[in-house]
This record gives C-alpha cells, sequence and structure tokens, in this order.
C-alpha cells in the first residue's frame, strides 16, 4: 500500500473534485480519510495474483433496445425544475474569464 | 394488524383506503415532531390517491395485495411534482419531472404514498444523523439513532405511523436500520427492483428494497416492486420468484450455514447469543444448522469502502449547479460549480467524494480500486463455495444493538464498522434480509441476517418466516412493537 495520504493530497484531490475546504476541514479530512485507507491495508494481505476484477455482479453486457423513438421527458418541465433557464436552454454564468 | 390485513379489509369493504390514510396522517402528526422520521408529508396527494383506489374496488376493479396501504418512501426516490432532496442541501427545492419505476409500480398496485423520508445525505451513512435537514429518533429509545441510511423509513415504520415503506441499500442501508428499529428489512437481489429513478450513490451496489412490521407484508411489497424494467439496464431479464407462495414451506432440510467470521471479536456478546438462539430454533424447526467460513469476509470492508466511494465520486459529479437543485452563483461558471457543491453537500459526502477520486486518481488506481475489485472476485468465490455446502447463511445484521445519538459522528471509521456484517451482500450482489429476534441486554432490539445466493429469496423467506414465528410461539423471545 502506498504512503499515508498527506494534507497536499487531500488538497489535491478536493480541487479535482470542485470542493474547496477550509484550514480545519483540510486536517479534518487527512486525519479521517488516513484512517480509511491504513484500515484498507489489509487488503494486501491477500494473494490477488491472477484474480480478476468484479467491477459488477451480474456481467449484464450490451442491453441494447429496438431503435424507435419513445416519449421522453418534457422538456419545459426539466428546465423549469434547472436553477436557471433560458430559450429553452440551461443558463449558466460565463465559463471564461470577465462577464461580457 | 398487518398491511396485509388492513387492505383485505378494504378490499371487503370494512375500511376504506380514505380512512385508513387518515390514521396514518394522523399518526404522524401526532408522533412526527418527536421522531424527525419524514421530511415531508404528502396529505392532500395521499387522500386523493386514496380516494382514487377505494373508487376502484367500489368499481368492482381488481385490486393487488397491498392496495389502498399507506407507505413512505426515503428521499432519494423520484416523485414527480413532489420535492426530492436526498437529504442534501444541494437537491433543496428540487421536483423531478419523472416518478422512479419503483413510484410507478407502488401506485399501479394501488399503494398510497405518505411521505418521503429523512435519510443520511445521499445515503451515506449508518445512523441518519448525515441528514442535512434534522435528526431521527429510534422509537424504542429517543436517545438512540434509528440506524442508517434509510432510518427514516424504519423509524416510520417500527413507530406504526405507516405499516409499509421503502428504502435503498448499498450497504446495509435497509437491514441496519431494520434491526435497530426491529422490523423487517429486504436488500433484494442486485436487479430485481428497478434502480430508475434511484438517485446513484454507488451504481453497482445500490438496491431498493421493503420495510415491514412482518415477513409476510416485506414479501407482498417486495412482490409488487420486482420485476424487469427496460428502464434499467442493471434489471434482471427474467420474473421474480414467487416469495410469498412459499412462505408457509418451513424449514425441514434446508442447510442453513453461520459464518464464523461473525460469531467472534466485533460481534457484542448479547447480539451474538441472539443469533444462536436464531441458530437453535430453526434446528427445532427441522433445519440442519452448521458452523462455516467465509474468509474474504475480512477485506470486504475495505473493499466496499474503496468501491461505493469511486462510484459515488463519479455519481454526484452530476450535481454542479448547472440543471437542478442548488446553485450558488458566481462571476465564472467553474467558480458556481466550487461554490454550488462547497455548499451543497455535507461533511461525510465530500469525505466519500474526495476517497473515491484519490482511489481513482493514477498512481493509486491499483493500489486501492483495482485491489479492491479483485477482492470483490474472492468475496464471490468464497460465498459460491459456502453455497455449494448450504442454502443459506445467517449472521448479526449489526454488530450491536442502537447506538447513542452523537456517539459517532466524529469518527466515521468506527461508524463503518456497523456495515461489516451487511457489506459483503451488496459487494456479491446477493440477497440479505434483516428479521427481528428479540432484544439485547439494554432491551434494545436485535435483527438476525439471513443471506442467500443470487435470486435465492424463496429460501431466505423460507427462514425469515420460521424466525418470525419462533419470536411469536416464544414469550422468552418477546419483540415488542414500540408503537
Amino acid at each position: 500500500m502506498p504512503q499515508r495520504i498527506s494534507r497536499d493530497d487531500v488538497a489535491s484531490v478536493a480541487k479535482l473534485a470542485r470542493l474547496q475546504l477550509t484550514d480545519d476541514e483540510l486536517d479534518r479530512a487527512t486525519s479521517q480519510l488516513g484512517d480509511i485507507l491504513d484500515h484498507a491495508a489489509d487488503m494486501a494481505s491477500l494473494d490477488l495474483d491472477g484474480v480478476e476484477p468484479t467491477s459488477h455482479p451480474y456481467p449484464l453486457a450490451n442491453v441494447l433496445r429496438d431503435d424507435i423513438a419513445v416519449p421522453s421527458l418534457s422538456r419545459d418541465e426539466v428546465l423549469a425544475a434547472a436553477p436557471s433557464a433560458e430559450a429553452g436552454m440551461f443558463r449558466v454564468p460565463p465559463v471564461i474569464g470577465e462577464e461580457p | 394488524m398487518t398491511a396485509l390485513q388492513v387492505a383485505a379489509q378494504i378490499r371487503s369493504g370494512e375500511r376504506t383506503s380514505v380512512e385508513v390514510t387518515q390514521e396514518s396522517l394522523d399518526a404522524i402528526a401526532g408522533r412526527d415532531d418527536d421522531l424527525g422520521a419524514f421530511l415531508l408529508v404528502t396529505d392532500e396527494h395521499a387522500l386523493s390517491a386514496a380516494a382514487a383506489v377505494d373508487a376502484s374496488i367500489a368499481a368492482g376493479d381488481a385490486v393487488g395485495p397491498l392496495a389502498g396501504v399507506p407507505i413512505a418512501i426515503k428521499d432519494n426516490m423520484c416523485t414527480r411534482g413532489i420535492p426530492t432532496t436526498c437529504a442534501s442541501r444541494i437537491l433543496e427545492g428540487w421536483t423531478p419531472p419523472y416518478d422512479a419505476t419503483v413510484v410507478q409500480r407502488l401506485a399501479a398496485a394501488g399503494l398510497v404514498l405518505v411521505g418521503k423520508t429523512n435519510m443520511d445525505e445521499f445515503a451515506m451513512g449508518s445512523s441518519t444523523e448525515n441528514s442535512a435537514y434534522q435528526v431521527t429518533r429510534n422509537p424504542h429509545d429517543a436517545t438512540r439513532v434509528p440506524g442508517g441510511s434509510s432510518g427514516g423509513s424504519a423509524a416510520a415504520v417500527a413507530s406504526g405511523m405507516v405499516p409499509l415503506a421503502l428504502g435503498s441499500d448499498t450497504g446495509g442501508s435497509i437491514r441496519q436500520p431494520a434491526a435497530l428499529c426491529g422490523v423487517v428489512g429486504v436488500k433484494p437481489t442486485y436487479g430485481a427492483v428497478s434502480r430508475f429513478g434511484l438517485v446513484a450513490y454507488a451504481s453497482s451496489l445500490d438496491q431498493i428494497g421493503p420495510f415491514a412490521a412482518d415477513v409476510a407484508d416485506a414479501a407482498a411489497l417486495l412482490e409488487a416492486i420486482a420485476g424487469h424494467d427496460p428502464a434499467d439496464s442493471t434489471s434482471i431479464p427474467a420474473p421474480f420468484p414467487a416469495v410469498s407462495a412459499h412462505l408457509g414451506d418451513g424449514v425441514d432440510g434446508l442447510r442453513i450455514g453461520l459464518p464464523v467470521e461473525f460469531l467472534g471479536e466485533g460481534i457484542a456478546p448479547d447480539v451474538r447469543r441472539r443469533v444462536e438462539a436464531a441458530a437453535e430454533a430453526l434446528s427445532a424447526a427441522g433445519a440442519k444448522v452448521a458452523e462455516t467460513s467465509v474468509p474474504a469476509v475480512a477485506q470486504a470492508l475495505s473493499a466496499y469502502y474503496i468501491v461505493a466511494p469511486a462510484e459515488a465520486s463519479s455519481n454526484l459529479s452530476r450535481f454542479d449547479g448547472v440543471r437542478f437543485g442548488l446553485r450558488v452563483e458566481a462571476a465564472t461558471t467553474p467558480e458556481m460549480y466550487d461554490l454550488t457543491r462547497t455548499q451543497g453537500f455535507g461533511h461525510e459526502v465530500k469525505n466519500r467524494i474526495m476517497l473515491g477520486t484519490y482511489a481513482l486518481s493514477a498512481g493509486y488506481y491499483d493500489a486501492y480500486y483495482g485491489t479492491a475489485q479483485k477482492v470483490r472476485t474472492l468475496l464471490l468465490r468464497d460465498l459460491a463455495a459456502a453455497y455449494s455446502e448450504f442454502d443459506v447463511l445467517m449472521t448479526p445484521t449489526s454488530p450491536t444493538t442502537a447506538f447513542r445519538i452523537g456517539e459517532m459522528v466524529d469518527d466515521p471509521l468506527t461508524m463503518y464498522l456497523q456495515d461489516v456484517c451487511t457489506i459483503p451482500t451488496n459487494l456479491a450482489g446477493h440477497p440479505a434480509m434483516s428479521v427481528p429476534f428479540g432484544v439485547g441486554d439494554d432491551g434494545l432490539p436485535v435483527g438476525v441476517q439471513v443471506l442467500a445466493p443470487a435470486l435465492g429469496e424463496v429460501d431466505m423467506f423460507r427462514v425469515a418466516a420460521v424466525l418470525e414465528a419462533a419470536t411469536k410461539s416464544e414469550p422468552t423471545i418477546g419483540t415488542e412493537g414500540a408503537a
């Protein structure tokens, strides 16, 4: 198992997950995630050479349906539940840079 | 009175669904201020749905065995026109534009939705303390948790406010609260019940299932919601076994294994004694009970707390302030994402998202996620070996009776250990259920867990029915209702 997760590691995954942590939250998360990952080290005691991974309990691959159009959700209802919508689309703040 | 008996009275015209539903709503109004089981009570919707069932019965329509009975559902199942929060700030005020398949099936079966129940935020927790909205109390002792994450549904049934409820179970979230509240809780075979419209936590583990005060009610409710659904690509494309028809078959000759891994360290002695008493009751009823071993369960908890957060980190990326729920306004979209997720998610959800992101990240994938997937394979092998000798397995549901509110909130690892007996079932995709079997030294309910291989629900329910009968026939076991 790798080294215990560091404060910098936690700050890095928080950024990847688009979460902002205060200094206190970062300390707490570093300690708690470290405990959980240390516990996970017991998996290293197993002989897993040649064992295939299981990603899903039932290998139901390629579930297809006939290519026939069926009714879908009402666009108006979906947009009515969104934080902001305009002209039949979700509205978001500017993606890059300053307000135009 | 059981849900099936109430439904029979409604069909016979002795009572109406409106009367029964009003009684349930009155019970909620009278009791839930103290318990906190409900996030939302759907009074008007319920009474109009009940009136429709009454009209249908009066018109002579054929209705299902539970028609007219009130039910509560966990607030992570989408209900069209009715808010669905997952007990998270990030979904506050969101009203889904569609019904989950289970919600459609409940309506088709004539069940009457009276409310949405409290839960750990996004089903992440074992005590319902992670709800962003309220604490739910155990009906047997208000200072104790009801278990989780489906604690609201368990408390709602245990208190008699509703006869039936639905929960979801990713690592024990139906069975553990059922055990702690003294009711029946079932996690069906993965794929038996559609997940369409269930807000995803860990998609390869999540499964919806019933809570009831009684084994026969749980079987009837499971039959009402199970079966293939084209809207869920992981739905089993075959009919669900007829469990109700075999409830009275007994256990004569059935082979029941007791995994030694769940009879020693980490299990409270009073809980272990209840499992031993259950084994004696089953032997007395003709079952062949023996100890067995499923070695890989020792590492199942570790595998689960890698796999589930990994899947959660992916599933919860959809909560970004664009399409539903909370948005915290900001000058740019990337800042809006950050602020929305930071303010919208609670502490435990953030922890699991970060844990999953880490376990999937370059450099750590093989050590954590890849290893956990291999442990999952070993567990499936060990369980298959056990099921070559036994028809069902039996363990405690939870290592202890209900713990105190606040006791574990700052220690997630200890909280995670609550799930040690229930997690292997989810990793394997198998069914398991918790059946009340007396009380511990503190007088609080103990649940015994019955496990079966995939689609082994018929044998599982046969065992549950015999255990339930044993608690009724032996006053020393006595499971008193809390209501």
